[in-house]
């Protein structure tokens, strides 16, 4: 009885979804949804130029990956104006910043996006352009990188034994005569 | 009819599995797709051919591939000492960040030295180096929120073109195999990369003087191991120590060392730069000196 009810108080407690944003199916908040340990002192908080920083760092990171042929197909139906803010709050939290992640754990989150190792990476290119723009130094940007790069394995849902499959199909394809 | 009555049945048959595979993960399809690999993570091109440092191998594989495609890594290298010369180039395939096949053909020019030991002024041994390696755990790079490192196991069966040459020295055979064991990690928090290898080898010099030797024979565990700072997304500065054996009693033998720099001009262009000292090499002391070596691939 206790949880569902603690879940409800949660649920209640959510702050008011701001007017640009969608609205998104219930769930219940924590900053554990931001998926790694935030980093205990704030000196790569300051490094990324506080919050003002790293909201710039969102916004020029997720437009990278609308405009990236790569990886665009992924944010297609994205909400931009949501995930700007979530990711943001995300990156403060884990830089040991004032923030509170209110968004959605990553495995939620990324669930039937079928994204490959190969984007992954191409995100991360994005990631690191977006804050070479703010000019967070390298060795602060690893050590953000170092937080986010285990969740790979809750982002790429698509490996190895699929891939070989795939190229086993080209490959027929290719060898297959042609009528 | 019955016959007629089979065929049907097994076209049923065929378009249900059809149906099956086709459509019971359609969102889950994996796209086969080349290069991805972040810049340096697939390591520089050793001078046996597989991914690694200079002189040691590493636990990654080569080639700009990731899980989804196939990548390759082309090198030239070449390595001046005071009195030698040792120029490889080869080529090493990576397939979905799993399996590395790789070949290298190194030259040993003996520059002035070969007249002195009687071969000829500017005698080479040539030796063939192919490889294979296979990524067992872990991941060097994803793998941050855990101590485990990314483990590589692999051979190298090695070739040497002078068999005379190199019994008459001492040596117990022209080719070899070598195995190795690799853990890489690289720790992003501190821009710090390392790893280790331990490898079972007869080799003597790399195996350019041959296999097993007068003073003893058999596989013995030799050591290499790396440590490198990343200092831009393009420049990583390093340090390498590899031990060898020392069996032959014409000449001491001894642990080879290196201070480099890699960068990358894109990701289909890398050099890296080294100071080199190979130690002693048939009763030539301190072969220090440059390692240069060009790399492209995809």
């Amino acid at each position: 009885m206790l949880i569902p009810l603690l879940v409800a108080i949660a649920l209640q407690a959510s702050p008011a979804v701001p007017m640009a944003e969608k609205a998104v199916d219930p769930y219940v908040q924590s900053n554990a949804n931001a998926g790694a340990v935030p980093m205990k002192d704030d000196a790569t908080f300051k490094a990324f130029h506080g919050v003002e920083g790293i909201k710039r760092i969102s916004a020029a990171f997720v437009d990278r990956n609308m405009a990236d042929p790569r990886v665009k197909e992924i944010f297609k139906d994205a909400d931009t104006v949501r995930l700007k803010r979530v990711l943001a709050e995300q990156l403060c939290y884990l830089l040991g910043g004032p923030c509170t992640y209110t968004g959605r754990d990553m495995l939620a989150v990324h669930k039937n996006q079928g994204a490959q190792a190969t984007d992954f990476n191409a995100i991360v290119e994005n990631l690191q352009a977006a804050m070479d723009a703010e000019r967070v130094p390298f060795t602060a940007q690893n050590r953000l990188l170092a937080k986010l790069a285990p969740m790979e394995r809750a982002v790429v849902e698509r490996k190895d034994p699929q891939a070989l499959r795939s190229l086993k199909k080209r490959m027929q394809a290719m060898l297959a005569p042609k009528e | 009819m019955s016959v007629h009555n089979g065929g049907m049945k097994n076209a049923a048959a065929l378009i249900t599995l059809t149906l099956l595979v086709g459509f019971a993960r359609p969102v889950m399809a994996q796209d086969f797709r080349s290069g991805g690999k972040l810049l340096l993570t697939g390591g520089v091109s050793s001078i046996e051919g597989s991914a690694g440092g200079g002189l040691s191998t590493w636990a990654v594989i080569a080639g700009g591939e990731t899980a989804d495609g196939i990548g390759v890594a082309a090198h030239g290298t070449a390595v001046r000492t005071g009195d030698f010369q040792l120029t490889t180039g080869g080529i090493a395939v990576g397939i979905f960040d799993r399996v590395e096949l790789s070949y290298a053909r190194q030259a040993f020019d003996t520059r002035q030295v070969g007249a002195a030991l009687g071969l000829g002024k500017g005698f080479t041994f040539d030796q063939d180096i192919v490889g294979v390696k296979v990524r067992l755990l872990g991941d060097a790079i994803y793998d941050q929120d855990r101590w485990m490192p990314q483990i590589s196991v692999g051979l190298q069966y090695k070739s040497n073109d002078e068999p005379g040459v190199v019994r008459f020295v001492g040596a117990k055979r022209a080719s070899d195999v070598d195995y190795y064991m690799s853990a890489t990690k690289l720790f992003l928090s501190t821009s710090v990369l390392v790893s280790g290898t331990v490898r079972a080898t007869r080799a003597n010099q790399f195996g350019i003087l041959g296999y097993g030797g007068d003073k003893s024979d058999g596989y013995k565990p030799e050591f290499e191991g790396s440590a490198a700072w990343l200092a831009t997304k393009r420049l990583v500065i390093g340090v390498e120590g590899r031990t060898k054996p020392n069996r032959l009693s014409f000449a001491k033998e001894g642990a080879a060392y290196d201070v480099f720099a890699a960068y990358a001009f894109n990701k289909s262009l890398s050099i890296t730069a080294a100071y080199v000292d190979l130690g002693p090499i048939a009763g030539f002391r301190g072969q220090r000196g440059t390692y240069l070596s060009l790399q492209t691939g995809f």
